[in-house]
């Protein structure tokens, strides 16, 4: 038994959870199958991630997986971090069991939508 | 008594998961099959290989009559008539037909069908399109804070406009076995036809329609020891010799016409094209093998292991278990939560000791939604499992526990 140290320690320690004042990018993913949510939020300075915030609940693999997607970001450019893999945050977690790598790749699919928001110019997204 | 060698029938007892015996608790989506039922299948491929009732020659008549064997086995079983024995590929199957047959006959605009809010989806969705369909109203019979049917609200929600009970025997999640018999007297004498989704009681219990006194039930072979891809409706004779057939074409009809046909009587009125008939003789050997044990027999294996998880659960205060607490009114399986720890970790986690649990809505959205939780884990049995082996699952729940909160 056991998930993977990585995975339990953003589970019991999560990073940069938590809401921004005044996000530049942000977006709200749900597997509404097993009731798993994670927001992603940004703050944009000189084409860079200047900070990453997360916040949702649900399985310790998603928002562990949350957890460590902002530390992955934090300070990339916007274009290497739109250029994430699914295997790159999944390497990250130290290899996520298949039949929950829906869980694993829902703060992925946030953070891609608050990109995608922010290369249309929409406004922040929907409220968690 | 079940003795643990009934284990060396079931073949997939031998494999190991991530390294260890499998311990599988999740009879209650698809129970494991004995050899015998394997056997039969592969013997019809084997020794017979033809089509049904339409053979002049001795492998037609011979498919026919092992096809027609396994009908009254089932019929057996339930206590009723073969010619009352409709194959489908499940009991959503069966459902479907049952909701489009009634549709088809019973239900006008402004008609009722009630159903319940411990419905699986497979008995909530056919009538959800039925009254779509028919310009009809739907409501849902409340599930009380034991997790049992509120039997004021359902006496309150009958009326004269209802045409259609649809409820669940036992329920998948709650354990619930319900007062059939008593709500279906109170449906009659309204009116209404009783439909019962029989999935999670008629593999577990003894079952007897005529004591139910449903109309309509519906099985799923695969639960019952037998093959994916088959299942019952068991419907009254007379009522069913009024019901329309969903899927029509071959094998469902004795006279056609460019412009019409008359269809055959049931139960081949309601099993157009060839059906899955090596999987009706693997279920008519479920039924040979389930009977072998003893439908009571089977009950009292399944009650006492439910009772073991129950008061393990109970008696850990980080657990909520959904349903009621007292095992014998409950089928087979238990649902419950870890406080602070999703169900998807704790079969993740569960599954790396080999332990093979449920997590997740188990077809039964509203319900979970009545109980203000996104998902639940559940774990079930059948014959094959042991008293040793729900001990391995409550040690090993502690050490997710342990693990994750």
């Amino acid at each position: 038994m056991s998930y993977e140290e990585v995975i339990l320690d953003h589970w019991r320690h999560p990073r940069n959870k938590g809401r921004l004042p005044q996000p530049d990018a942000a977006a709200l993913e749900a597997n509404p199958l097993c009731g798993d949510v994670v927001r992603i939020e940004l703050k944009v300075s000189e084409g860079k991630v200047a900070e990453a915030r997360f916040e949702g609940e649900g399985c310790a693999i998603s928002q562990a997986a949350a957890s460590l997607l902002t530390e992955l970001v934090q300070g990339k450019p916007l274009a290497e971090a739109a250029a994430l893999t699914d295997d790159d945050l999944l390497g990250a977690l130290g290899g996520v069991v298949r039949t929950r790598l829906s869980c694993a790749l829902l703060p992925l699919r946030a953070l891609r939508k608050a990109l995608a928001g922010l290369r249309g110019g929409t406004p922040p997204g929907e409220k968690l | 008594m079940i003795g643990a060698r009934i284990r060396d029938d079931f073949p997939l007892l031998r494999r190991t998961v991530h390294g260890k015996p499998l311990v599988y608790l999740d009879s209650a989506a698809t129970s494991l099959k004995p050899e015998a039922v394997i056997e039969a299948e592969a013997a019809f491929y084997r020794e017979v290989g033809a089509n049904v009732r339409r053979g002049v020659y001795e492998l037609g008549a011979e498919a026919t009559e092992r096809y027609e064997g396994a009908r009254a086995k089932v019929a057996a079983l339930l206590g009723a008539r073969p010619d009352e024995v409709v194959f489908t590929r499940g009991t959503t199957e069966a459902l479907n037909l049952a909701a489009w047959a009634l549709g088809e006959t019973i239900v006008e605009p402004g008609d009722e069908v009630l159903v319940t809010e411990m419905d699986h989806h497979a008995n909530l969705l056919p009538w959800q399109e039925l009254v779509r369909r028919k310009h009809a109203r739907l409501s849902a019979v409340a599930v009380t804070a034991e997790g049992e049917l509120d039997l004021e609200d359902f006496r309150r929600k009958l009326s004269p406009r209802t045409r259609v009970v649809a409820l669940p025997h036992a329920s998948n999640v709650l354990g619930t076995i319900n007062p059939v018999s008593e709500a279906a007297a109170a449906a009659h004498e309204a009116g209404a036809v009783v439909v019962l989704d029989a999935a999670q009681s008629v593999p577990h219990m003894p079952v007897d329609v005529r004591e139910l006194g449903v109309d309509l039930l519906a099985f799923s072979g695969h639960k019952a020891l037998g093959p994916t891809g088959i299942g019952v409706l068991w419907g009254r004779g007379e009522l069913l010799r009024e019901l329309p057939p969903l899927l029509v074409g071959g094998e469902m009809v004795r006279e056609v016409w460019l412009t019409w046909a008359r269809y055959d009587d049931p139960p081949a009125r309601f099993e157009g094209g060839t059906p899955p008939i090596a999987q009706a003789v693997g279920l008519g050997a479920a039924m040979d093998y389930l009977q072998g044990i003893g439908m009571a027999e089977v009950r009292r294996h399944g009650e006492r292991l439910t009772a073991l998880a129950l008061a393990g659960l109970l008696a850990r205060p980080e657990v909520t278990v959904y349903g009621p607490k007292d095992p014998s009114r409950r089928g087979a399986l238990v649902a419950f939560n870890l406080r602070g720890i999703h169900p998807h970790d704790v079969a993740t986690l569960l599954d790396r000791e080999g332990i093979a649990i449920r997590a997740g809505h188990h077809c039964a959205q509203p319900l979970h939604r009545r109980l203000g939780i996104p998902a639940s884990c559940r774990v079930s049995f059948h014959v094959y499992n042991t008293e040793d082996e729900v001990a391995q699952f409550l040690d090993a729940l502690d050490r997710v526990v342990k693990e994750l909160s």
